[in-house]
């Protein structure tokens, strides 16, 4: 018996070899002879609805500037494979540019690459870049607190029980900010207005945002919005329970006909159209690059039928002064155990960077951390 | 009848040591051709598929073949996705010699890991690596051993289907993992992504030289031969096979059918644990959910194509892991989605399943005298 399982064992690696040799037929290279290669790994598929969907719509537009080859690809777990999979894009590709696009991948994969490879530039799309790191390796970010601020603008002026609900993956601190960004702006325009967020603990775990959203209407919320991966799950429910929403990361208005009001979304076509511009006049990229309307690194979604036209004035209005530089956090603001965290008079900075160590929900919003 | 033509066939024979060692090797061959037919008949039907999707299946293959085996790069690619497959494929493989289909290794992987690292914290400050990893592997033996180990209890003392308990218990170590990483073990130096405290690069297992490949396959390997002469050249492997032949037969002539099955358990659980070891201190470094990858699934398809057969996985395995180190080139090359390796797997493993019931129904593969 053991001299047949002997004999399998060399056969599946001559079957292998025969199987995937069969053709040895001229391969699809690449285009590019001269021009730049990029290449753009997700951690999920490209059309979530979300954080992936974001930065794909970027890649279509950077695979539209003449010269630049663009590989992507999709899925890729935040383990050795994804190391691999960079490492495959600039070996058998020839990427000179990589984007990482997922939290996970900057250490050790792309720390451990940008050492073995110093001539390709690696970027990450999270703020962790420090100047112990590796020269070539570097982090881009979008504030999109301040497109969740111009949400809350248009939520406060469309709810009538005056309580918005906030589907959260993490409690952690950029979507802690962005949960009281939101807030702000419904503060802005309706004082009345809370927001009640539910954690779902996962950052996609579908059956547990909807029934989170569900819980939020049961509750009373008549206008939803989240910080998930992918918010296709969220805005469904929400135009399925007929009330109103606002999106997050990428466009999810075609998913809600009726209730749609606006969203907050990357624009991540502005930077890696800079970085593969400045790659192809061999400028230097910068390691740390972030930003907000002021750069055109966040945008909001186009209005949908659920925006009213006095939701859509304070919208724009407030868009245009955010974007001037005016603070979102302008005291008087407690933190939710009612403990001041600005005085009267006082605000922060929309980049000052106290808000990125956020461990804290403020006043008006309703729910816990823990 | 049956005596006629045996009595034919020892007649004819006799005298003719050639035709009978051709004979023989005629039998035999069943092993090796059955599984290459089936690899064949899934690559005929894979590429209708493609073509159906109006994609050259000469360029899928093409691409397989480079992104997967064509170059030094990509075998290192191949071998670093093989390597936790390896383990994870024996902590199927040994039940399955029991009769028992334990297909939650992706359980023990995450609790192997995650015990690994957790022991760790203490040890990191004072401990010198020669000393760490052995600590280290052993936590991450015993969690991956007890865990598994217990499904093959609940199966024998209180008759739990293990399939189903192992794959529950696989979300019971999730949800151990995530408390223990977000709450009282969490790196408060790394706010977004709640991992361990890092064991630090300097205890970290290395590459084999030359390599980027590291040591957990070359321990993956022995441990697929240790496994094997355990399985096929001793007495607990033999005593095992009965019980996966005969449950009652087993029982009838004395052996321990429920010690058995709960060390194999064990054992199966310490592979996807060391896997889980190895994950931790060659990759990441901590444990956090990307221990969560699917190796443990993956795992299944490798064993079940190598009928379980420890020395068989390596290469399976290998070659696996070579589908899916191409499978991203396909994607940028092809412009397929990322399913379309899967549904190569997924057909292989289809057609190799239903290849397994003309086993002895083929004429060819008969003597003239068998039934």
């Amino acid at each position: 018996m053991s001299k047949f399982e002997l004999n399998r064992r060399s056969l599946l690696k001559t079957s292998a070899a025969g199987l995937l040799g069969l053709s040895a037929a001229g391969l699809p290279r690449m285009a590019s002879a001269a021009g730049l290669t990029v290449g753009i790994v997700y951690v999920g598929p490209r059309d979530d609805f979300g954080w992936n969907q974001a930065h794909a719509v970027a890649a279509a537009a950077l695979k539209e500037v003449p010269g630049v080859t663009v590989v992507e690809e999709e899925n890729v777990p935040e383990t050795i494979a994804v190391q691999k999979s960079m490492e495959s894009m600039i070996n058998l590709d020839g990427a000179e540019l990589i984007f990482a696009t997922s939290f996970g991948y900057y250490k050790p994969f792309v720390l451990d690459l940008a050492a073995k490879y110093p001539d390709v530039q690696f970027r990450h799309a999270a703020p962790l870049w420090t100047d112990a790191d590796p020269k070539n390796a570097g982090s881009y970010f979008g504030y999109l607190d301040q497109a969740h601020y111009i949400d809350g603008v248009a939520a406060g002026l469309s709810t009538t029980t005056n309580k918005l609900g906030f589907v959260a993956a993490k409690p952690i601190g950029t979507v802690l900010r962005n949960i009281n960004s939101f807030l702000l702006g419904a503060k802005k325009v309706n004082p009345n207005a809370t927001v009640q967020v539910i954690f779902t603990g996962e950052w996609s775990m579908p059956v547990r945002e909807a029934e989170a959203a569900n819980a939020l209407v049961d509750a009373g919320c008549d206008v939803l919005t989240c910080h998930v991966d992918g918010p296709k799950v969220v805005i469904e429910t929400a135009e399925a329970r007929g009330i109103k929403c606002c999106g997050h990361n990428a466009s999810q208005a075609p998913l809600a006909p009726k209730g749609f009001i606006t969203g907050a979304e990357y624009k991540w076509a502005t930077i890696y159209k800079m970085f593969a511009n400045d790659l192809t006049e061999g400028k230097t990229l910068p390691n740390f690059t972030g930003g907000g309307f002021d750069l055109d690194f966040v945008q909001s979604t186009p209005y949908g039928a659920g925006a009213t036209e006095a939701a859509i004035a304070a919208a724009d209005e407030a868009r245009v002064a955010v974007k001037a530089g005016k603070p979102i956090f302008t005291g008087p603001i407690n933190k939710q155990d009612g403990t001041p965290l600005l005085a009267a008079g006082a605000s922060l900075d929309n980049y000052d960077p106290s808000l990125d160590q956020t461990d804290y929900l403020i006043e008006g919003v309703i729910g816990s951390i823990t | 009848m049956v005596d006629v033509t045996k009595a034919d066939r020892l007649a004819s024979g006799q005298g003719s040591a050639f035709a009978d060692t051709l004979d023989r090797f005629r039998r035999s061959s069943e092993f090796v051709i059955m599984p290459i037919l089936a690899l064949i008949v899934s690559g005929v039907l894979f590429s209708i598929f493609l073509l159906a999707l109006g994609k050259s299946p000469a360029d899928f293959f093409s691409l397989v073949w480079r992104g997967g085996f064509g170059t030094s790069f990509s075998w290192q690619n191949t071998l670093v996705r093989a390597s936790p497959l390896i383990f994870t494929a024996l902590c199927v493989a040994i039940p399955a010699r029991l009769g028992l289909v334990i297909i939650g290794g992706e359980g023990a992987l995450v609790l192997g890991g995650f015990a690994a690292a957790a022991i760790a914290i203490p040890m990191v400050p004072w401990a010198p690596a020669p000393l760490l990893l052995p600590v280290m592997a052993l936590a991450a033996i015993v969690a991956g051993g007890i865990w598994i180990g217990f499904v093959g209890a609940l199966r024998h003392y209180r008759g739990v289907n293990e399939t189903i308990a192992s794959l529950l218990l696989f979300y019971i170590a999730v949800s151990i993992l995530n408390f223990f990483v977000e709450g009282a073990l969490r790196d408060p130096s790394d706010p977004n992504k709640p991992s361990t405290m890092p064991i630090g690069r300097d205890n970290m297992i290395g590459a084999i030289p030359g390599t980027d490949v590291h040591w957990g396959l070359v321990f993956g390997i022995v441990l697929c031969i240790l496994l094997y002469l355990l399985m096929n050249r001793t007495t607990f492997g033999f005593a095992a096979r009965i019980t996966g032949g005969n449950l009652r037969a087993a029982q009838a002539q004395g052996l321990p059918v429920g010690k058995l099955m709960v060390i194999s358990c064990a054992i199966a659980g310490a592979c996807a644990g060391l896997a889980g070891f190895f994950e931790v201190t060659a990759i990441h470094g901590k444990a956090n959910a990307s221990l969560i990858a699917g190796y443990g699934f993956t795992g299944i398809l490798v064993s079940f194509l190598a009928r379980h057969n420890p020395l068989v996985i390596v290469p399976v395995a290998i070659f696996l892991g070579g589908i899916a180190a191409s499978g991203g080139l396909v994607q940028r090359r092809m412009d397929l989605p990322d399913a379309t390796v899967l549904v190569l797997q997924g057909l292989i493993f289809v057609v190799l399943l239903v290849s397994e019931t003309f086993y002895g129904r083929l004429p060819f593969f008969r003597s003239k005298g068998d039934l």
